[in-house]
C-alpha cells in the first residue's frame, strides 16, 4: 500500500463500500423491529374490531361461546390456556430443574455428553409428532386408567406440555447453574456443607434469575403450543371444572375455527382478539424476563 | 435425619431425573420408529395421496416440506446475518441496540399461530399469494429470523478480538475484516444454528396450515411458488383432525417417523461437519 492510500482511488471505493454495507447491516437489524411493530399493529388492529359488535366484558367475562348466536365469551379459553401452562410447569419445571442439577454438577462426563444432544433432540421433535403420540398413548391411557369418557383434556395436554417444554428449562437453568463461579461452591464445601446443601444453599439461590428465566420462557412456549394440544384436549368451549373434561385453549381455539370463519366478520375477529391476547401474553413475558436479567446477583 | 442421609436422597433423586429425562426422550423416539417404519415404502414416500382411499402416499407434501424449508432459510439466512453482524460488530450500547435486541426477543416469543395469522394477512391477503409455496415460506421466515440473529450473533461474538485487530492493523477495512476473518471463524457456529433452526421450521405445522394450505398441488413435483404447499407436519395434523381416509393412523405413523429419521439425519449431517470444521480452523491457528 502506498503513503498516498488516502487518495488511492481503489481505497476510496473501498471505504465507501464499507460505509454501504454497515447501512445495509444496520437495514437489516431495524427489520427485526420493523417485524415485530408491525405485527403487533396488524393483529391489534384486526383484534379489536372485535368490540365493534362485542362488549369487553362479554369477551373477558363470560364463557358462552357460540358464535353462530353471536355469543363471543372466550373466558373458557383463556382459563384453558392458564390452567394448561400452570399445570405444565408444575409438572415439567421440577423435573427439568432437577435434570439440568443432574447435568451441571452430578452427571458423569460421559453421560453429560449425551444429555446435551438429547435437550436439542426434545426441541427438534415436531409438535404434531408430540400431538400424535399423545392422542394415540397417553389419552387411551388416561381414559383406561383414571376411569373417564374421553381422556382428552387437561391432564393429556399439560402432560405433553410438560414434556415439551423440558428443553427449554433444562438448557436455561443448566447454563445459569454453570455460571455461577466455582469460588462459592468451593467455600461451601470447605466449610463442610454436602452436596446437596451446596446446591440447595449456594448454587440454586445463586442461579435463581437464570432458572426463573428458563420457567417463564417455558411458560410462553406452552401458552403459545397450538397442534400438540389442540390433538389432546378435546376441543370443546366449555370451563374445564377438572382435570379430565374436554376443554379448549386460546391458540388450539383459532387454529381449530380459523378455516371456517369469514375474514373481517365479527367471529373471525374475535380470532384476532384471541391471538392479539396471546401476543400480550408472551410480550409480557419477555419485559419479566428483562427485569429480572437486570438485576444482577452479588 | 442426618445431613449426609439428606444428601444421598438427594442425588440419588437427580439422578432419577436424569434418566427419566433420557427414558422419556428414549421412548419417543423408539416408539415413532417403531410404529413408523414399517409404514414407509417407496410407494408411501414418493407416492401421491388420496384423499378417501386407502395407501395414499406423502410425495407432494415431502417434496413441499423441503422446498418450504429451503425458501425460508434462502430468505431469512441473508437477513439473519446481517442483523447478527450487526449487533455483534458494530452496535453501540445505547437505545437503539437495546430496542433492536428487545424486538429480536420478543419476535422469538410470538407463539406461531400469531406469526401465522399475520402471514396470513400480509401475504396471503394483502400481498394476495393466497394458500401457497411463497405465502408459508415468507411466513416461516419470521419463525427462523429471531433464532438465526441470536446464533450469529453469538458466533461473531466469539471469535477473539485479536483476530480483528490483526486484520485492521494490516489496513484490511472493517467489512473485509468481517468477510475474511470474522465470518470464516465464526461459521462452524452459524452452521449449527441453521441445523437446529432448519429442524424447527420442518415441523413447524400451526403456521403453515393458513398460509401454505392443507392441500397440494396436483403435479408433482410443482416447483411453482404459487402452488399450494402443504408439507408433512401439516399432512399429519389434517389427516388427524379433519382427514376421511380409513387408513390414517398408519399414515400419521409413517409422517411421524419420516420426520424423525429426517431430522435425525439433519443433526447428524451438519454437526458432525460443524465440528470439523471447529477443529479445523482451531489447529491451523495455533
Amino acid at each position: 500500500m502506498s503513503i498516498h492510500a488516502a487518495d488511492n482511488p481503489k481505497h476510496q471505493r473501498k471505504l465507501l463500500y464499507d460505509r454501504y454495507i454497515r447501512y445495509l447491516f444496520i437495514a437489516c437489524a431495524f427489520l427485526m423491529t420493523l417485524i415485530i411493530l408491525s405485527i403487533i399493529l396488524f393483529i391489534s388492529r384486526q383484534g379489536l374490531l372485535t368490540f365493534t359488535e362485542v362488549s369487553l366484558s362479554e369477551f373477558f367475562l363470560t364463557e358462552k361461546w357460540d358464535p353462530t348466536e353471536q355469543n363471543f365469551g372466550a373466558l373458557s379459553f383463556i382459563m384453558g390456556s392458564v390452567y394448561v401452562t400452570l399445570l405444565a410447569v408444575s409438572l415439567g419445571g421440577p423435573l427439568g430443574l432437577a435434570g439440568a442439577i443432574f447435568m451441571a454438577k452430578i452427571a458423569p462426563k460421559g453421560l453429560r455428553a449425551w444429555m446435551r444432544p438429547a435437550t436439542d433432540l426434545y426441541v427438534a421433535i415436531p409438535s404434531v409428532v408430540y400431538g400424535f403420540v399423545g392422542l394415540t398413548i397417553l389419552v387411551p391411557f388416561i381414559r383406561t386408567y383414571f376411569h373417564v369418557n374421553t381422556g382428552f383434556g387437561l391432564l393429556a395436554a399439560a402432560v405433553i406440555l410438560a414434556v415439551m417444554i423440558l428443553p427449554t428449562i433444562i438448557s436455561i437453568s443448566e447454563d445459569a447453574i454453570r455460571a455461577v463461579p466455582a469460588t462459592l461452591e468451593e467455600a461451601s464445601l470447605a466449610l463442610g456443607a454436602t452436596r446437596w446443601q451446596t446446591i440447595w444453599r449456594v448454587l440454586l439461590p445463586a442461579a435463581l434469575p437464570g432458572i426463573l428465566t428458563s420457567f417463564i420462557l417455558a411458560m410462553a412456549r406452552a401458552v403459545g403450543e397450538t397442534m400438540a394440544v389442540q390433538m389432546v384436549i378435546g376441543n370443546t368451549p366449555q370451563l374445564a371444572k377438572s382435570l379430565f373434561m374436554p376443554t379448549s385453549t386460546l391458540p388450539s381455539e383459532i387454529v381449530v375455527e380459523m378455516g371456517n370463519t369469514p375474514f373481517g366478520s365479527a367471529w373471525g375477529n374475535s380470532l384476532f382478539l384471541m391471538a392479539l391476547v396471546l401476543l400480550i401474553l408472551s410480550l409480557c413475558m419477555i419485559l419479566i424476563i428483562r427485569q429480572i436479567g437486570k438485576r444482577r446477583f452479588a | 435425619m442426618s445431613a449426609k442421609i439428606i444428601n444421598k436422597l438427594a442425588n440419588a433423586v437427580f439422578w432419577s431425573a436424569g434418566i427419566l429425562i433420557l427414558a422419556i426422550l428414549a421412548a419417543f423416539l423408539l416408539y415413532i420408529l417403531v410404529k413408523g417404519i414399517p409404514v414407509l415404502s417407496w410407494n408411501f414416500i414418493f407416492g401421491m395421496p388420496s384423499d378417501i382411499q386407502a395407501g395414499g402416499g406423502v410425495g407432494p407434501q415431502l417434496f413441499n416440506s423441503f422446498y418450504i424449508l429451503f425458501l425460508s432459510m434462502l430468505f431469512s439466512f441473508p437477513i439473519a446475518v446481517g442483523a447478527g453482524i450487526y449487533l455483534a460488530e458494530y452496535a453501540g450500547d445505547n437505545r437503539w441496540t437495546d430496542m433492536i435486541r428487545l424486538s429480536t426477543e420478543s419476535l422469538a416469543t410470538v407463539p406461531s399461530i400469531v406469526l401465522a395469522l399475520f402471514g396470513m394477512i400480509i401475504f396471503v391477503d394483502l400481498m394476495g399469494v393466497g394458500f401457497s409455496i411463497i405465502g408459508g415460506s415468507l411466513t416461516l421466515m419470521l419463525l427462523n429470523l429471531p433464532v438465526l440473529v441470536r446464533v450469529t450473533e453469538e458466533s461473531v461474538r466469539s471469535v477473539p478480538g485479536y483476530y480483528r485487530e490483526a486484520s485492521l492493523a494490516l489496513g484490511a477495512t472493517k467489512w473485509q475484516t468481517i468477510w475474511r476473518v470474522v465470518l470464516p471463524n465464526a461459521l462452524p457456529g452459524i452452521i449449527t444454528g441453521l441445523t437446529l433452526t432448519a429442524g424447527r421450521a420442518l415441523g413447524e405445522s400451526a403456521i403453515l396450515i393458513f398460509t401454505a394450505g392443507t392441500t397440494v398441488s396436483r403435479n408433482f413435483p410443482d416447483p411453482d411458488l404459487f402452488a399450494a404447499g402443504e408439507t408433512l407436519a401439516v399432512h399429519l395434523w389434517y389427516v388427524m383432525a379433519i382427514g376421511l381416509v380409513p387408513d390414517r393412523i398408519d399414515i400419521a405413523n409413517g409422517i411421524s417417523a419420516l420426520l424423525i429419521i429426517t431430522i435425525l439425519m439433519f443433526n447428524l449431517l451438519f454437526l458432525i461437519p460443524g465440528k470439523l470444521l471447529q477443529r479445523r480452523s482451531t489447529s491451523t491457528q495455533r
